[in-house]
Formats: C-alpha cells, sequence, structure tokens
C-alpha cells in the first residue's frame, strides 16, 4: 500500500478495500482503451474506402520482429516485478532494462517502417483515408509506447540511484499494468491493421 | 428552529398552487396545440397533407395518448402525496420507517415494459410503411441538393432545373403520383423539412438519402433547412407548391424551355454573360452554365428570391445584386458592384426570365 | 459510531493576510476547498451562460429582429451549449461530489488529491481557453471569433474549408483539456468510493448519492473518450491534412455525428445521475422516511448506466440509417425510460406516508419531480422514430432537453446549495428569500421552457438567428422570451440569498436538518481532516442508528 495510508488503528482487521493504485489504473486503462477504440472502429469503418493512393496491401509488411519484441517486454517487466518482490532489486534493475530496450526497438522499427512508407511509398496522413487512420492508430500507440518509456526511463533512474526497494514493488507492478494494456492493445492494432485490413 | 412556524403556512399552500400552476400550464398548452395551428402558412405538424406526414400524426396521437395517461397518473400521484402528507404538528415522532416492497417494485417495472412493447410496435410499423415504401410508376423523381444556402432540383426524368421551390403535382391515391425524392449535398449538413409533408430527413454530403411525399391537397407548403448548415442557415427556406396535374405540366413546360431572348434587353444579357455571373450560374440557351449558384434560367416564375430571404421583385433583386449583406448576411453571392446603368440593365434582363 | 462532533474550528475570519488564504486555495488538494472551487467556477459560468441565453432569446423575441448579427448570434448558441455542460453542470457536480464523497463515506479526503487538483485546474483552464476565443479565434468565413459551429460541431462545418480560423480549435482544445479533468476527476472518484470507505460501510450500506456518482464515474471513463477521440481526429484533420470527415476524400460526415453522440447521451445522464443523488439524499430527509426501495435504486442506476450506452443514434434518426437501425433505436431508448420511470416511483414512495417539510431543498426536489416527469414523457415521444422526424432539430427538442437540464438537473442543484450550504460554511440560508427564488424561477422556467414546445411542434427549427413572420411562431417565441425575466430575477434572488447568509447568516450547527448521513456528525463547516476518528457503520442511516438506539436501521435491513 503506498506510503502515504491513512493510521486507521481501530481497524478490524477483515476490513480490506482494492488498493487505490491498482484501481487508479485500471480505471485509467479503461478510459484509454475507450479512445483506443474509437480509433479502431474508425480504422474499420474505412478499410476500402479509400478513393485513391496506395492501398494496404501495397505497401504494408507484416512488423514480426518489432511484434516479439514488444510482447516480450511484457514479460520482462513481469519478470523484473517478481523480483522486486523476492527483494532482488538488482535482477529487477537488470529486467526493467531489458523492457525499456525492447520498448526502444519497437519504437525504432516504427519509425523506420514509417519513414519507407513516406518517402519509398509516398503514404503519408494526408494522401487518403488509409493514410489518415494508418498513421492515426499507430501514432496513438506509438504516442504511449513512449509515455511508457518515459515512465519506465524514470523508474532506471531511481533504480540506478539505489532508491527503489522492495516495498516499492506494487507500485512497479501498478505500472506493469500499464505496459500490458499497451502490449495488448498492440496486439488488437496488429490484427486489424496488419492482417485483417489488408 | 425559527423556521417551524414559517413552515406551517407553506405547506398548507404550496402543494396545491404549485399543483394547480403547472395544470394551467399544460391546459394552456393543449388549448394553444389546438387553436395555433390554423391558416395554411402555419407548417404544423398536425396538419399534414400527404402520407408520411400521415402516419407521422398517426402515431404521434398514440403516443400523446399513451404519455398524457401516464403524465395524468404521475401527476395526480404526486400531487395527493405532496397534499396528503405535509408535516402538519411541528412536533411528532417519525412517520413509520418503510425501506421498500418486492412486489410494488415488481408491478411498476412490469407495466412500464408492457407500454414500451406496446409504443414499439405500433412505431416499427409506422417506421417501415414510411422508409421502405417501394416507389409505384408514375412517381415523379426529384434530385435535391443541398447547398449553403439555397436548394438545388433536378427533374431528371423530365429534364429541368430549378432552385428553391420546388413544383410537385398533387397525388390522387386511386392514381399515386408521388414524387420521390433523393437528397445529396455540395458541401455540409442541411436537412429537408417541410412540415406538413413528412418528416425531415437529412441532406449529407458524400451519402445518398432518400424521401417520399404525396401531397393530397394543392397548395404552398413551407418549411426551411433543419441542420445546421453556417451562417444563413436560418434564411435557407423552401416552398413546395403542389400543383393540379394540370398545372404541374404546364411548369414543367416552361421550364424545359431554354431561357427566352428578347433584344430589348440585349444590353442587360451583354452585362450578364461578361461578367463573373457566368460563373456561378446557369442561364440555359446563353454561355452562362456556372453550378455554384441557383439556375436563373426561369428566375421570375419564382415568389421569391435567395431561398426564400425576400419576395422576387425588381427592387429585391437590385439590393440582392448589388448588397447581398443587406438580404441575407453571410451568404456567398458576392456583391457585385456595378453601376447604376448596369444594374437597371441586368435586372431589366434577369426581368424577362419568366 | 465512533467518530466525535468536537472538531477544533479552523475557520479563521480574517486574522491571516489575504495573499496567504488566496494561494491556501491555489495549491490546495483538500477535496473541500476544490469542491468550493469548482462549485465557484461552475457558478460564474451559469450567470455567462446565462447572459448568452438571454442574448438569444431577445434577438428572437420578434421575428426579423435585429438585435445582434448572424455571426453573433450563431457564436452566442454555441458558447451557451458548450459553456452550460462542460463548464456549469460537469464542474459543479462533480464539485458536489468532491466535496460531498470522502465526507459521506467516513474518508478523511480523496483517493488522490493531487489528481484532484490537476482535475479541477485542467476543467478550469478548459474553460479559459474557450473564453479566449472571444478575443482570439476566427470564425465561420474568417468573420468572427468564438466557435460558431453548434456545441456538436458536426462535421464538415468544422472542417478547414467552412470554418477557417481558430474558432473551432479553441472548441476542441478547451473542451480536450477540459476532457481530461474529467477523467481525472472520474478515476479519483472510483477509486476513493471502491478503496476510501469506512470500516463496515459495505458497497451495499454507502449512501446513494456515492453509488450513484461511482456509476456516474464509469460512464464519464467510456463517454468522455470517445469525444476526445474524435477531437483528436478532427484536429488531425484541420492540422495535418487528415480525411477522417473530409467528404472530398470519401470520409464521412455521419461518423462523426457517432462519435459524437456516442459521448453525447452518457453525458446527458452522466449530467442527470447526480442531480438523481441529490434528490435520493434531500427527498428522504425532508420525508422522515429511509429512501424507498434502496436496492432497486441502485439496480436501476447501473441499468441506466448500461442502457445508456446503446441508444445514441436516437440523435441520428434523420440521418438516413435503415429502418433496421431505426427501430433498434427506438426500443433502447424506450427501455432506458424504464428504470428511470422507476426511480421516480420510488421517490414518491418515499415521500408517501411521510411527514413532508417544504423548506427549499424539498421545494427544489418537488419541482424536479414533477418536471422531470415530463420532460422524461416528451423523450419517450422523440424516441418514437417517425414522430422524431418531425420534431427532432426543432424547438421541441430544444424544450425537451432544457426541461431535463433546467428543470430537472438545474432544480436539483439549487436543492442541493440549500440543503449543504450550512455544511459547508457553517451558515444557515435565509428561507424566504429561497422561497422567492423558487417561485420566480418556477414560474419563469414554465413560461420559459412549456411554451417552448409549441413553435417546435408548428415546424420551427433551432439554431436560426431570425425567423419568418406569419407561420404562427410570434406569440409563442414572446412568451418564452419574458419568461427569461423572471429565471434572471430568480437567479439574482439566489445569488444574493448566498452571500449575505455567507455573512450575515444564523450559525447552522453541524445537523441543522436532522439528517441521518456520515457528513451531518462533522463540524460546520467540517475540519479540514473530516474525522478525528474514522467511524465504523453498521447501516446505511448512521445517524440514525445514533439517534433511535431503540430501532437502529441495521436490524431492518
Amino acid at each position: 500500500m503506498s506510503s502515504g495510508a491513512i493510521a486507521r488503528p481501530l481497524i478490524k482487521p477483515e476490513w480490506a478495500l482494492p488498493s487505490r493504485g491498482r484501481v487508479g489504473m485500471l480505471s485509467l486503462i479503461a478510459a484509454e482503451a475507450a479512445i483506443f477504440t474509437i480509433f479502431v472502429v474508425a480504422y474499420i469503418f474505412y478499410i476500402g474506402k479509400s478513393l485513391s493512393g496506395p492501398m494496404p496491401k501495397d505497401v504494408l509488411e507484416l512488423p514480426i520482429f518489432n511484434t516479439v519484441c514488444l510482447l516480450s517486454s511484457s514479460l520482462t517487466i513481469h519478470l523484473a516485478v517478481r523480483a522486486l518482490r523476492n527483494a532482488k532489486v538488482g535482477a529487477f534493475g537488470l529486467w526493467w532494462f531489458v523492457t525499456i530496450a525492447l520498448g526502444a526497438i519497437f519504437l525504432v522499427g516504427t519509425a523506420r517502417e514509417w519513414q519507407r512508407l513516406i518517402f519509398e511509398k509516398g503514404l503519408t496522413i494526408s494522401t487518403n483515408l488509409f493514410g489518415t487512420t494508418y498513421y492515426s492508430l499507430v501514432g496513438l500507440h506509438a504516442f504511449h509506447v513512449t509515455a511508457g518509456l518515459i515512465f519506465l526511463a524514470i523508474g532506471m533512474i531511481f533504480t540506478l540511484l539505489g532508491k527503489v526497494k522492495p516495498e516499492h514493488s506494487e507500485r512497479a507492478e501498478i505500472f506493469s499494468l500499464y505496459w500490458h494494456f499497451v502490449d495488448a492493445v498492440w496486439v488488437i492494432v496488429f490484427t486489424v491493421v496488419y492482417v485483417v485490413g489488408r | 428552529m425559527k423556521a417551524a412556524r414559517h413552515e406551517k403556512e407553506w405547506g398548507r399552500v404550496v402543494g396545491p398552487v404549485a399543483g394547480i400552476l403547472i395544470l394551467l400550464a399544460a391546459v394552456l398548452l393543449a388549448a394553444s396545440l389546438c387553436s395555433a395551428a390554423t391558416g395554411p402558412a402555419v407548417p404544423s405538424i398536425f396538419k399534414p397533407e400527404s402520407t408520411p406526414a400521415d402516419s407521422i400524426y398517426g402515431l404521434s396521437l398514440l403516443v400523446l395518448a399513451v404519455t398524457g395517461i401516464i403524465f395524468v397518473i404521475v401527476f395526480s400521484l404526486l400531487a395527493y402525496v405532496v397534499t396528503k402528507f405535509r408535516r402538519r404538528a411541528s412536533d411528532g415522532p417519525e412517520p413509520p420507517q418503510v425501506y421498500g416492497s418486492n412486489q410494488i417494485e415488481i408491478a411498476w417495472t412490469v407495466i412500464p415494459v408492457l407500454i414500451v412493447l406496446v409504443l414499439f410496435m405500433a412505431t416499427a410499423r409506422v417506421i417501415h410503411a414510411i422508409q421502405d415504401a417501394r416507389e409505384p410508376k408514375g412517381a415523379i423523381e426529384v434530385t435535391a441538393i443541398g447547398h449553403q444556402f439555397w436548394w438545388e432540383f433536378r427533374y431528371p426524368g423530365l429534364g429541368v432545373v430549378t432552385a428553391n421551390e420546388l413544383h410537385v403535382p398533387v397525388s390522387d391515391p386511386s392514381h399515386p403520383t408521388p414524387t420521390f425524392l433523393k437528397l445529396l449535398s455540395a458541401d455540409t449538413d442541411h436537412s429537408f423539412w417541410v412540415p406538413r409533408l413528412a418528416g425531415k430527413t437529412d441532406l449529407i454530403p458524400n451519402r445518398v438519402n432518400k424521401m417520399w411525399i404525396d401531397p393530397h391537397e394543392v397548395g404552398v407548403y413551407v418549411g426551411q433547412c433543419a441542420q445546421y448548415c453556417g451562417m444563413q442557415h436560418a434564411k435557407m427556406l423552401l416552398r413546395v407548391y403542389v400543383d393540379s396535374p394540370e398545372q404541374f405540366e404546364q411548369w414543367i413546360q416552361e421550364e424545359k424551355k431554354p431561357a427566352q431572348s428578347s433584344d430589348a434587353v440585349n444590353e442587360g444579357r451583354r452585362i450578364f454573360e461578361t461578367t463573373a455571373c457566368i460563373n456561378c450560374h446557369t442561364i440555359s440557351g446563353t454561355v452562362a452554365d456556372g453550378r455554384f449558384g441557383p439556375d436563373l434560367t426561369h428566375l421570375m416564375s419564382r415568389d421569391t428570391i435567395a431561398s426564400g430571404a425576400a419576395p422576387n421583385t425588381p427592387e429585391n433583386l437590385k439590393t440582392w445584386i448589388q448588397d447581398p449583406e443587406a438580404i441575407k448576411p453571410g451568404s456567398l453571392m458576392p456583391a457585385m458592384k456595378l453601376n447604376d446603368h448596369d444594374l437597371n440593365a441586368l435586372t431589366a434582363y434577369l426581368e424577362t426570365l419568366r | 459510531m465512533a467518530s466525535e462532533t468536537i472538531a477544533l474550528n479552523l475557520v479563521d475570519r480574517g486574522t491571516r493576510p489575504i495573499g496567504d488564504r488566496l494561494h491556501d486555495w491555489v495549491v490546495t488538494v483538500d477535496h473541500k476547498k476544490l469542491g468550493i472551487l469548482y462549485i465557484l467556477y461552475a457558478l460564474l459560468f451559469l450567470v455567462i451562460g446565462g447572459i448568452e441565453a438571454t442574448i438569444i432569446r431577445i434577438q428572437l423575441v420578434v421575428p426579423h429582429n435585429h438585435f445582434v448579427s448572424p455571426q453573433v448570434f450563431n457564436r452566442m448558441f454555441t458558447m451557451h451549449g458548450t459553456t452550460m455542460i462542460f463548464f456549469v453542470f460537469m464542474p459543479m457536480l462533480f464539485g458536489f461530489g468532491t466535496y460531498l464523497i470522502p465526507l459521506m463515506i467516513g474518508a478523511r479526503d480523496m483517493a488522490f488529491p493531487r489528481l484532484n487538483a490537476f482535475s479541477f485546474w485542467m476543467t478550469a483552464f478548459g474553460g479559459l481557453l474557450l473564453y479566449f476565443s472571444f478575443i482570439g479565434g476566427n470564425g465561420l468565413y474568417g468573420a468572427g471569433n468564438a466557435p460558431d459551429v453548434g456545441w456538436f460541431a458536426y462535421a464538415p462545418l468544422t472542417s478547414r474549408a467552412f470554418s477557417p480560423g481558430h474558432s473551432t480549435d479553441f472548441w476542441t482544445l478547451g473542451l480536450l483539456v477540459s476532457g481530461f479533468g474529467s477523467i481525472g476527476t472520474a478515476v479519483n472518484f472510483i477509486a476513493t468510493i471502491l478503496c476510501m470507505r469506512c470500516p463496515g460501510m459495505t458497497l451495499g450500506k454507502m449512501p446513494l448519492l456515492a453509488w450513484l456518482n461511482l456509476v456516474m464515474a464509469g460512464m464519464v471513463i467510456l463517454a468522455v473518450s470517445p469525444l476526445t477521440a474524435a477531437q483528436i481526429m478532427l484536429s488531425i484533420d484541420r492540422y495535418l491534412g487528415a480525411h477522417f470527415f473530409d467528404s472530398q476524400a470519401g470520409g464521412s460526415a455521419v461518423l462523426w455525428m457517432h462519435f459524437f453522440w456516442i459521448f453525447g447521451h452518457p453525458e446527458v445522464y452522466i449530467l442527470v445521475i447526480p442531480a438523481f443523488a441529490f434528490v435520493s439524499e434531500i427527498i428522504p430527509v425532508f420525508s422522515r422516511k429511509p429512501i424507498f426501495g434502496y436496492p432497486v435504486m441502485v439496480a436501476a442506476t447501473v441499468c441506466i448506466g448500461f442502457v445508456s450506452f446503446s441508444v445514441w443514434a436516437h440523435h441520428m434518426f434523420t440521418v438516413g440509417m435503415t429502418s433496421y437501425a431505426n427501430s433498434f433505436f427506438t426500443i433502447t431508448t424506450m427501455v432506458v425510460g424504464v428504470p428511470t420511470g422507476i426511480k421516480i416511483f420510488n421517490w414518491i414512495g418515499t415521500m408517501w406516508g411521510g411527514k413532508i417539510q417544504f423548506r427549499a431543498p424539498m421545494l427544489f426536489c418537488v419541482g424536479f419531480l414533477f418536471q422531470f416527469l415530463t420532460a422524461g414523457l416528451t423523450g419517450i415521444m422523440l424516441s418514437a422514430s417517425p414522430f422524431n422526424w418531425q420534431l427532432s432539430n426543432s424547438y421541441f427538442v430544444v424544450a425537451h432537453f432544457h426541461y431535463v437540464l433546467v428543470g430537472a438537473i438545474l432544480f436539483t442543484i439549487f436543492g442541493a446549495f440549500y440543503y449543504w450550504f450550512p455544511k459547508i460554511t457553517g451558515r444557515m440560508y435565509n428561507e424566504t428569500l429561497a422561497k422567492w427564488h423558487f417561485w420566480l424561477f418556477l414560474i419563469g422556467f414554465h413560461l420559459t421552457f412549456d411554451f417552448m414546445h409549441i413553435p417546435g411542434m408548428l415546424g420551427m427549427p433551432r439554431r436560426i438567428y431570425t425567423y419568418e413572420p406569419g407561420r404562427g411562431w410570434e406569440i409563442w417565441n414572446l412568451i418564452v422570451s419574458i419568461g427569461v425575466i423572471f429565471q434572471i430575477a430568480g437567479v439574482l434572488v439566489f445569488v444574493f440569498n448566498l452571500l449575505r447568509s455567507l455573512v450575515k447568516g444564523e450559525t447552522a450547527g453541524s445537523d441543522p436538518w436532522d439528517a441521518w448521513t456520515l457528513e451531518w456528525s462533522t463540524s460546520s463547516p467540517p475540519p479540514e481532516y473530516n474525522f478525528a476518528k474514522i467511524p465504523v457503520v453498521k447501516s446505511r442511516r448512521p445517524l440514525w442508528d445514533i439517534k433511535h438506539p431503540e430501532d437502529p436501521d441495521w436490524k431492518y435491513e
């Protein structure tokens, strides 16, 4: 439980309520899921409706490597949190770092794909409906990965400064919920954009 | 508390007064509805003259009856509770503390559900009857295109193009000649609403909507755009002229003809053909073939200009050409800035476009 | 119940420098101060939104009036709607929730006090950004400043082609920013209600206000996000050349409508459910009985929460959807009326057999009951899709939704003001002035909004800056506009009452209404820490149990 807890000396031990960090994070994830849903709906609605320009099957390549990296980062963050819970701060730092690296590789991969699409294939956000929906959906996801990486980096800095202790494992776990959500969104984006939509 | 005495005298008065006020409002409302919907120029939804509007009217009577009964029952319950259970003495024990009753809850759940089912079934029937009606052989087909802030009407089968004032034949139930409209938009959303003839249907860019009317009575029916489309949404008015079959036939024949030409107005025609007018307007039989603004070939056959914003008089025409902002500020007609001589000549020419 | 009512009254009246006291308010994370900030902010914008409405009604009092130009009129109705929904009702209801929820569940603050402050300032900032448009933006055709695209900003009117300049962007960004604030508050409400209840207060024992705000917060999470998404799409269209709503490129104007109303319809339930919460607290106390059918009230609200997400396209009946789609949305809209009606019956059941005291809070709640009944019934009329084809986008709809927003929600807000004013300020308001407020406002409300239904039925569309004479609309518009005078008078009396009572009101004591929920066990105003000892509760009405130890609620619940 976070360190700001109110002292409640008279509580009967069986009065236990869920942790507010967890509930807060799950609520936030629900809100973000709703935002992504709208972008996914727009993507699906506009499949096949572009009036011109490059079509998905002409230009999209399956980003297998990127996907593997991102989804593995869910595993590594899980390992990091488990390590911290078992008081292995060193292992925590290591897995946390690997998570950042995998997330960064994913972003670099996305950047390279976009570079290819824009400069070689001539697909931008304003080219046609496919361009609009593709860049906005993948871009929104990449934005969330970036935000996650920033928080991961902050955690990394605190770890290197020696400030992270086993009692912080709950906080790390609550953050990891966000990261798992980002990965789950990618599964959906991947399916809709690269599998169904092509 | 000081408030106790105060409250006794209020308590006696509050319930009945509130009840009376509200009942008064309701009665006034009902009375005004019955009396207000008079006069042919009043586009009341309760004076339908075409099958879609008739069906809606019939459904509305059922809905109003059901909701009216519910209103009277619950209103009376409320009025009763508010008068009977006011606190009378300033002291006294608390009343019996009742926490709920399952039977009552079930009752007042089941009854509304049944009401909803009845209402829904009646409604679904009307939805299908109107939306899924088949177009019969004798139907007139019109394509309506919404513009900021005027209506374009094309009769593809009859070779006629006009604006703002729609002519349709009256439809005899034994030999129906309804008008089926295809609704398109050239710019933003609009909505075609002539209450006495049908419910409204929107005109949306990049989308084809359809509606139909089969007016029973000859006459003029007014309406206007009912979806906010910009600055002059308020003056995108509609007039539907329901003609007898002969009148309609005659109107069609006149509209099909190209513009009349008369040497007396050559100068006006020359001004028209050499200024920016031709960029936006069409006058068939001349070089003018712009589509941004209304077709002017038979301008003088219309009772109004600027989509109903002003009566079609020479004075108004001149004002419209020189200073459209005076009639319809924000409309897309530019001020032509002609000198007086040219303006008069041009107007004289336009006056010949019957 | 274990909490003591003794508390040090830490409100010092003027001993510290004003700068320090203002600084306290700016940096506060205390839910009570933030709640008051929300409420005051909303009250200010209520007045501003009211001025915008007054301008509209003066322009429409006679046909072909020249009080304001069409440009100004179109900005007025856009700003009036946007202001009232996002910068009056949302902050007002969030404010009351923020103030009351911790007190009512026996907690010392919200789950995330700093997020609470952040959410308030985001909302406040969003409003300021929107209003900055009066100075900084350019509207349709580059002429004008504040947004003039209507509060639902239909595409493609909002595209660069039809809305050059920045007025639409002020609408988009102002609401985007305050939308983040709303989501933050919703997260806070959910975490607080689920995680911070005092011992003994199971979900089945917490006050209805907490339950209803929980449902509302869940709805905010799921409904405001689609609006955020749509506004991001609109901004991308306007600035990056995207084509989400660009009909030239195959984009769909109807898609905006779907996205907007997926937000827009639950939004109106988001507004009305906290109003139900106030009524569910006030009516029992002034009828001297517990709420009738607590479990059913909870179930009905949860039902409304879910079903309200399935009705959105009843705002789009005229758009040309298939007859099957129209039928679907008709039935779902009718169905959502059932749990709503059940709540009205339960409130009547609460009053039945009671000993009703008609103090100001109760007067407003009784007004609410009559008016919400009517509003709900005109809603049923509108749910019948063919009837809707005549009535939508007309003054009938305007009358219907104002009946809900003003006749139901604003009335309960007034009731809530009077009910909790003694708790928040420690002073009692003046009952005579409050009754003047009620009657003046009631008369004005009915003059305006009863008669407003009629022009709608006679063919008068909404959002028109003027109208043609000879269509039978003149007399009704005149009456509607006259009603505004009484409403203004009522609101002036209200504001005067609040200010005067703040200074001169009698001391209220901790429990002036002889009520039963936990907030009445603290001093008025409550100390900063709310409760010296966290209470332990056994029933839904902890103070009833204390006051009636021979007959406590927990024996019967």
